[in-house]
Parts: structure tokens; sequence; C-alpha cells
């Protein structure tokens, strides 16, 4: 009896063993990196708060996962691939980070994207806004969360030209980004009808904006569209407004916007501009909760970034945790067979290409009238479902969706 | 309507005159750059943090106190000048008379730790500054619509660059100034306390600085970041213009508005270069720049 006994432990034993060899979580430790612009143009709507956010989804997971402690490590990529690449390459190459976050500038994303698929580690895009991060540019590394370009002209250009705005103008920031965004506008503007009279490529960064106001106002277009971000979206709207773009018929419409950009320009100046976001803080208990205990710790409601940053690495720990291992391509598969539900997203999911597609909002700026208090700046005018704002994988380009 | 080069010209009218207005920033600043430069010989990299303090106080002491715009415009550049006599005081003339790289890289520093504090505090969002009520609003000119404030950035830039001119060159104080930093020891003779002069010098051009930003305060995004692109544009207009040349930085800073301007209109995505390859042309044929003395 009892040497069946002492069989039978040492076989648990031993199969638990086996177990713990084939799914483990290396040095007993996640490691992970948080890379963001903590102090240019785009530090605001991610930076040191989204470290913050990461923070407070480890403390609400526990701390440890399985046993294993969680590490925090951060770096300001200062919107340079090439200094983000360093850093990104010696984090997983020498300091065992298995987890890269926050991730902005789409340049930066893309650089950081090929040393993780190089090295089989894991990147959670939250930051960032080209839609060819998960289209010609995808990698079985790494997965794009909050928001991209497909989705921005999708749900603003598509709304101003069912409104009737038929000819555009558009005022592009002459980078990657800009261009992309341009694309995207452009396609959405001629399938629903509208017309693409003229657009001008401004370099980045551009403080005065007069003169591309002027040329947008003698174009006669419906519309002028932005397809620029920061501080060259919130300039380019003020210079708008003191030259009384609006007041001569014309539509403004800017395709980026934070917001803390929103925040900046104040209702008065912002009221009325529609825009499409991931997320509001404002919209419902659940919401609401979360963004009180980040404004305890940050001083400011945070955006769609810091919020995608916080349910992001939620879902991570959730799927390392379920399957006892932080490998790349464990963990990303546990990721895309459970269905994200939090505060974040209702029913999202990951795609193949590492796209997550959930449900995304087109928002009106309130008037100063409507706005009770100084972050209660949008009307949520429309969901638009996640199938509908992303682009269909029948369209894709991503090397991971055409082989199969 | 008559066009050039395809484009109507009443909208090169309206771009003209937005040369002209963003030419005066140029030029107030350009301007500050060649008086301490031209006197004091000393490069200095601080001089886009100082506009940016220009404007960041301008809106902190609305904030603050409700100090009211016009108020502001006269005690935002008085009190930026004050820290700017702080800087020389302290540290500037402990490396007076050292080689120009000195200065640079002491007002760079300086230049960096301002503008990395101050994004620690506020972020680089930019704070929210109305526009003062009698300058809502605009008039039409018939070829553009003109705001009010843009009209008044002209008169008060071409004011206060005249003002300084004719002070430097035609008063008995500026006739000091430019006989300190010639002679300083023949002067020192003469009873004049020339350290102070120097001190005041520096001060004065970082006023101008902060009197551009106060300006700027109401239209452009005010951030801790927004003096850093400006610097090296306004750099390349006092090269262009000949270091040290009063003048010639205030003329240079009105052209190159207009010659910015235009390139927005014909070629929009070359508008951030086209200033630099003036520099270059400019160096190339005449290297102490437009208004220079010849070396």
């Amino acid at each position: 009896m009892t040497i069946t006994k002492k069989l039978l432990t040492s076989a648990i034993a031993s199969a638990m063993f086996v177990g713990a060899a084939q799914a483990e979580i290396s040095d007993n430790t996640v490691k992970i990196g948080y890379l963001a612009d903590m102090s240019g143009t785009y530090r605001d709507l991610a930076g040191p708060n989204g470290q913050t956010a990461l923070e407070m989804a480890i403390a609400d997971f526990g701390g440890t996962v399985n046993g294993a402690k969680i590490e925090v490590v951060s770096a300001d990529d200062r919107n340079s691939p090439d200094s983000a690449s360093s850093t990104a390459r010696r984090w997983v190459e020498n300091e065992n980070v298995d987890l890269i976050a926050g991730l902005v500038a789409s340049s930066v994303t893309i650089a950081v994207s090929n040393i993780l698929e190089e090295n089989d580690k894991l990147g959670i895009v939250s930051g960032s806004a080209a839609s060819s991060i998960t289209n010609e540019h995808c990698t079985p590394n790494h997965i794009h969360y909050v928001y991209d370009t497909y989705p921005l002209a999708n749900g603003t250009a598509s709304a101003v030209v069912k409104e009737g705005g038929k000819s555009w103008f558009i005022l592009t920031a002459d980078y990657a980004f800009g261009h992309a965004l341009e694309g995207d506008v452009t396609r959405v503007v001629e399938e629903n009808g509208g017309e693409v009279m003229q657009a001008v490529r401004h370099p980045f960064p551009t403080s005065d904006f007069s003169s591309f106001i002027l040329q947008a106002q003698s174009s006669g277009a419906d519309v002028v569209a932005l397809a620029n971000a920061g501080a060259d979206t919130t300039n380019a709207i003020t210079t708008a407004g003191e030259f009384g773009l609006t007041q001569s018929g014309q539509t403004l419409a800017a395709l980026l916007l934070f917001l803390t950009d929103v925040h900046a320009l104040g209702a008065q100046s912002a009221q009325g501009i529609q825009l499409t976001t991931g997320w509001y803080w404002d919209m419902n208990d659940e919401t609401r909760a979360w963004s009180d205990r980040f404004m305890e710790k940050t001083g400011v409601r945070p955006t769609m970034v810091h919020a995608g940053i916080y349910s992001s690495t939620m879902q991570y720990l959730n799927a390392v945790k379920a399957t006892g291992s932080d490998a790349a391509q464990t963990v990303r598969k546990q990721m895309m067979d459970t269905p994200i539900n939090d505060m974040f997203a209702k029913n999202g999911f990951i795609r193949e290409d590492g796209r997550m597609v959930h449900d995304m909002y087109l928002a009106q700026v309130k008037t100063p009238e409507e706005s009770k208090s100084e972050w209660d700046l949008y009307d949520i005018v429309r969901t638009i479902p996640g199938d509908e704002a992303y682009r269909p994988l029948s369209e894709s380009k991503c090397k991971l969706v055409t082989q199969n | 309507m008559t066009e050039i080069l395809g484009v109507p010209v009443a909208v090169l009218s309206g771009q003209l005159m937005l040369g002209v207005i963003n030419g005066a920033f140029y030029a107030l600043l350009s301007l500050g750059l060649a008086v301490i430069f031209g006197l004091l010989k000393i490069i200095n990299f601080a001089h886009g943090a100082m506009y940016m303090l220009g404007a960041m106080c301008t809106v902190l002491i609305f904030d603050a106190f409700g100090v009211n715009y016009w108020v502001a415009l006269f005690v935002a550049p008085v009190i930026v000048g004050c820290f700017g006599i702080l800087l020389e005081y302290f540290l500037l003339r402990r490396i007076a008379g050292q080689d120009h790289i000195y200065s640079l890289l002491l007002t760079f520093g300086i230049a960096l730790i301002l503008q990395g504090v101050l994004t620690n505090i506020y972020g680089v969002s930019g704070l929210r500054y109305s526009m003062p009520e009698m300058f809502r609003g605009g008039m039409n000119l018939g070829f553009m619509f003109l705001p009010y404030y843009r009209a008044w950035v002209i008169v008060a830039a071409l004011l206060v660059c005249f003002a300084t001119w004719f002070m430097i060159e035609k008063t008995r104080l500026g006739s000091y100034l430019r006989a300190g930093t010639e002679d300083s020891q023949l002067m020192q003779g003469f009873g004049i306390n020339v350290p102070l002069l120097i001190s005041l010098t520096y001060g004065f051009g970082v006023m101008l600085a902060a009197f551009a930003g106060a300006l700027a305060a109401p239209i452009y995004s005010v951030s801790p970041v927004m003096g850093s692109n400006i610097l090296i544009v306004v750099f390349a207009v006092v090269v262009i213009g000949g270091m040290g040349s009063i003048a010639g930085a205030v003329i240079t800073g009105l052209m190159m508005g207009v010659v910015e301007g235009f390139t927005k209109v014909f070629y929009p995505e070359g508008s951030a270069a086209v200033i630099f390859l003036v520099m270059v042309v400019v160096l190339l044929i005449r290297p102490s720049g437009l208004f220079g003395k010849e070396a």
C-alpha cells in the first residue's frame, strides 16, 4: 500500500515537473520594458503616465504571476527609431525582457517589431497610429491594441462625407504616419462619393499654420481635414479659429485627436469637432471608476492609449498565468484565444495579423455650455462596430494572413 | 483673375502679408540674438528657451493672478529679463573671454534644463491661453481675412525693433554699450560700470525674446518645447543677415518670413528647409552675411 502510495506521489511529482519544464517562466521573472516618448511631442498621450497605467495593471493583478515576480524597466525612445532599436535590442538580448509595451511613434514601432521578431519576444503596441503596423509590417511578435489610421479615416471621414462634405482639402504631416492617414482618408472619401481636391503636405513639426489655412480657405473645399497629430493639430485648429475658417462655411475635420490635445485646446476652440477614438473615460461606470483611480495618481484623465496599456497588460499577465509561460508564441496564442472584456473593450479579439479588433467611437467635442468640467469634453455620437471599423482580413497584405 | 505660376494674385498677396507677420517674429528673435552676439560675443543658444519662458510666463501669471494680456506683455519680458541677468551674473560671466564654444555649450545646457524641468511639470500638450477680447475677429482686406491680432503683431514687433535699433545706434547709452564691448578697459577708465552694462545688455536681449514669446502666446500652442524648433531658424536668419548686425537681423527676419511664406504655396514640403538653403547660398557668395561688415 505504502509503496503504491509512494509511487503515485512520485509519479505525480514528476508529472508536475515535466509540466513545469515544458511551460515555465524564464528566470522566474516576467520582465516588461516600457518604451515610449517620455519627453517629446507624444509625451502626454502616453509617456510617464502610460507607465503609471502599466504599473496599475501589475498592482491590480497582484504583483506576481504564478509565483514569479513582475518587473518593469522603462526608457525614453525620443521618437527616434535608432535610439529605440538599441534600447530594445539591449533589453531582449541581454536583459531578459519578455514584453515591450508602450510603443508610440509608428516609425519606432516598425523598427522595434523587427528586433522582437528576430529574438522571438513579444510587443504590445498601444500608441502608434499607422495601419501598416499590422498590414505590410506585421510580425508574429507584436499586437496592435488601441487604434490605427484605418478606423480614424473610416469613422471621421465617412461621417463628414455623409453630412454633405463632398469636396476635401487635406493638410498632411509630411512623414510616414501622415501619408498613411492621407491615403486611408482619400479612399474613404472617394468610396462615399466625395472628392479630394487638394492635399498639401506640411513639414513636421510646423508651428505657424496661417499660410496653409489661407490656402485651405481659398481652395473653396467643403471640408478641411487635418492628417497630422499632437501640437501640429492643435496649432492648426487654433489658427483655423483665428482666421474664421468655420464661420466662412467650411467644416474642419481633425483625423487624430487625443483627449490631451482637446484639453489643451479647450472646449471654446475645439467645440463641434468630430473625431474618432478607441475609448473615452466618461462612457460608463467602469471607465469612470478606473479613470478616477488613474487621475488620483497622475492628476489628469487618461487617454485611450493609457487605458489600452492597462487593458493589454492585464490581458498579457492573464495569458502568462493561464499558460504558465512567458514564451512569446505561447502567450500570444493564449491572448488570441481569449476575448477581451474589460473597461477598455467589450468582445475585443486579437486577429492573426496582430490587430486587436474592438468597437471604435465617433465623438464630438462639447460646447463650453455643455461641458460641465475641465475634462468633460466628448459626446459619443456613434459606436462603430469593430468589424466595420478595422481593415478586413480580406484586404490584408500581412504575411501571416496571405500565407494561409 | 490674374495668376502667377498658376496661383491667383489675391492668394499671393495674402501669403505676402502672412510672410511679413511671421517675419516680424523672426525679426524680434533674431534682433535679440544679434544684440547679444554683436555686443557681448555670446552665442546664446538659450534664446529659444527664453522665447518659451516669455510665452509660458504670460500664461502662468494669467492663470495664477489673472494678469491681463497688456500687463503681461510688459511684465513677462521683465521677469524673464531679470532671470537672464541672473544667468549672466552667476554663470555666463565666469566664461567671459573664453572661446565662443563655451558660451554656446553653457547656454545650450541651460536651455535643455529649462525645457526638461518645465516639461516635467506642465507636459507638452500646450497650455491654454485665450485671445484678448478686443482682438477677436478680423477685417476683410478683399484678398484675405486678416485677424486683428496678426495686424497688431506687425505693429508691435516693428515698433520694438525700431526702438531697439534707435537706442543702440543713435543714443548715448547705445554708444557706451558699443564702446564698452569694443574696449572695456578704456571704458572702465572713463568711470563706466562695464560689467553692469553687460548684464543689462544680456537681460535686454533676453527680454526681446520673451516679448516675442508673450506676443506669440495667443496664437501659437504654448508649451515647454515651443522654443526648440524656432531657435535654429532664427540662428539661420542671423547668419544670413550678418552676425551682430542689428538692422540686418530685422530686415533679414522680415525677408525670410516672406520667402518661407511663398515656399509654403509653391512647394510646401520644402518650407522647413528653404531658409537654410538661402543661408548656404549667402554663405557661399557673401560669407559675412547680407548686412555684415566684410571681415
